[in-house]
């Protein structure tokens, strides 16, 4: 008989299938290597990262509406209640604010009471640029987690991916609160500031830290507001210089962030 | 002899008349070009960022730019004589806007060392806050829907 017959060469074949297959699982399980997901990521040399701190202690209800209308009105925000709400800086407890550590924690009761100003954290790993499938949302050479409104196409991948609920979506015109009966009486002046553009249908938005104010070497108008009517209760500046005034009080007041366990590297700090 | 001659020929002429009317319209009535205006605050500033030929043929494409500019590079000033001057020493700056040049300048070498602020709601619609004169003249003539309005806000009119 000439060669293999057919049970041999099916035999072969079985046993090189197995270990052809096997063989990367030995590999990995001799030299395990690691998950690109888990990898630290790619770092340039960065000389700006803009950050932000509330002090706590100096800011109150009132004060962090005068912050969130002032901000609203200034980059066009319209005023829509229920689900399809739009929103750049707004407010909530210690326990959505920290979910994370407020399980079981025996806050004090000034804490318990407190209302925290929420925004996007401008993270120094952002899981929204990783997921943007056109780049819309991207992370400047200042550290600044920024959008282009041109690019969005709505997909809304940064609104999962997002840990911090900092991003909303536009599910109809914004204009439509100027012709719309109901919306209208909420916003009698849309757009609020004609120096700033509003944005379209399906588009995804969130803070920016005023990028045009800052290119100008203005403050936010967050930190202008709230510093306007108490002074020094949002301090802004460069986190990686460490002369600035943040780095100042930081070292000085303890300070907390919103889920840094998963690794975003959030740059607002909240001085309890 | 043509079967049901006479209904293919009325057919026909039904058919090149109708494909004809809006020539027959249109006959004998004057070429009316579009005529965009400039606002007195333009007429008085005199220049634009570009010479007007550059402008009239290329500003989309400037406007592309200016926007990639300002919000990926965070880049808000536009120095358009600082440009050229780079433009003449630098080869590969000449590549990179080869599609602008025509004459090898651009067009366009401005008188002052004016730097702009890039901004189309701000810098652009400024001078020219007759939107509905100035930009939508050509625009609707050429059938172009530009869709900057949807974000962008135009000045009001009187």
């Amino acid at each position: 008989m000439m060669g293999i017959n057919r049970r041999e060469f099916l035999k072969i074949a079985g046993l090189s299938t197995l270990f052809g297959l096997g063989a990367k699982s030995v590999f990995q399980l001799l030299a395990p290597g690691e998950l690109e997901a888990s990898l630290p990521p790619l770092q340039k040399e960065k000389k700006i990262q803009w950050a932000m701190a509330i002090d706590m202690k100096k800011v109150n209800d009132s004060l962090l509406k005068e912050v969130i209308n002032a901000c609203h009105r200034y980059h066009n925000v319209p005023k829509i209640p229920g689900p399809k709400e739009l929103k750049w800086i707004w407010v909530d407890d210690f326990e959505h604010s920290f979910p994370d550590q407020a399980e079981g924690a025996y806050i004090t009761e000034e804490v318990e009471k407190m209302h925290f100003p929420l925004l996007c954290n401008h993270c120094d790993n952002p899981p929204c640029c990783r997921v943007c499938p056109t780049k819309a949302t991207f992370k400047r050479e200042d550290g600044i987690v920024m959008m282009d409104w041109h690019r969005c196409i709505g997909c809304r991948f940064c609104m999962a991916a997002c840990p911090y609920g900092s991003r909303s979506f536009n599910w109809g015109d914004p204009r439509r609160v100027m012709r719309d009966k109901e919306l209208k009486k909420l916003n009698p002046d849309f757009p609020t500031n004609k120096k700033f553009p509003t944005r379209t249908k399906g588009v995804v938005e969130k803070c920016t830290f005023c990028y045009d104010r800052i290119d100008k070497g203005e403050y936010p108008v967050c930190v202008e507001t709230a510093n306007k009517i108490k002074k020094d209760s949002f301090i802004f500046g460069n986190i990686l210089d460490p002369e600035s005034e943040i780095r100042e009080i930081l070292k000085k007041r303890f300070s907390l962030r919103r889920k840094p366990e998963l690794g975003t590297g959030p740059n607002i700090f909240y001085l309890i | 002899m043509l079967y049901d001659g006479a209904k293919i020929l009325t057919g026909l002429i039904i058919g090149v008349a109708f494909f004809i009317s809006p020539f027959i319209y249109d006959a004998g009535k004057p070429y009316k070009k579009p005529e965009p205006q400039l606002t007195e605050k333009a007429k008085k500033a005199g220049e634009c960022v570009a010479s007007k030929q550059f402008m009239r043929e290329w500003h989309m494409q400037l406007l592309d730019e200016w926007r990639n500019e300002v919000v990926r590079q965070g880049d808000r000033y536009y120095r358009p004589r600082q440009l050229a001057r780079e433009m003449r020493l630098d080869k590969r700056l000449m590549d990179q806007w080869r599609h602008f040049i025509s004459d090898g300048t651009r067009h366009y070498i401005p008188k002052t060392d004016k730097v702009y602020y890039k901004s189309l709601q701000n810098t652009c619609l400024d001078c020219h806050s007759n939107k509905t004169k100035f930009c939508d003249e050509c625009h609707n003539y050429l059938g172009v829907h530009p869709y900057c309005w949807n974000c962008h806000i135009a000045p009001e009119e009187k």
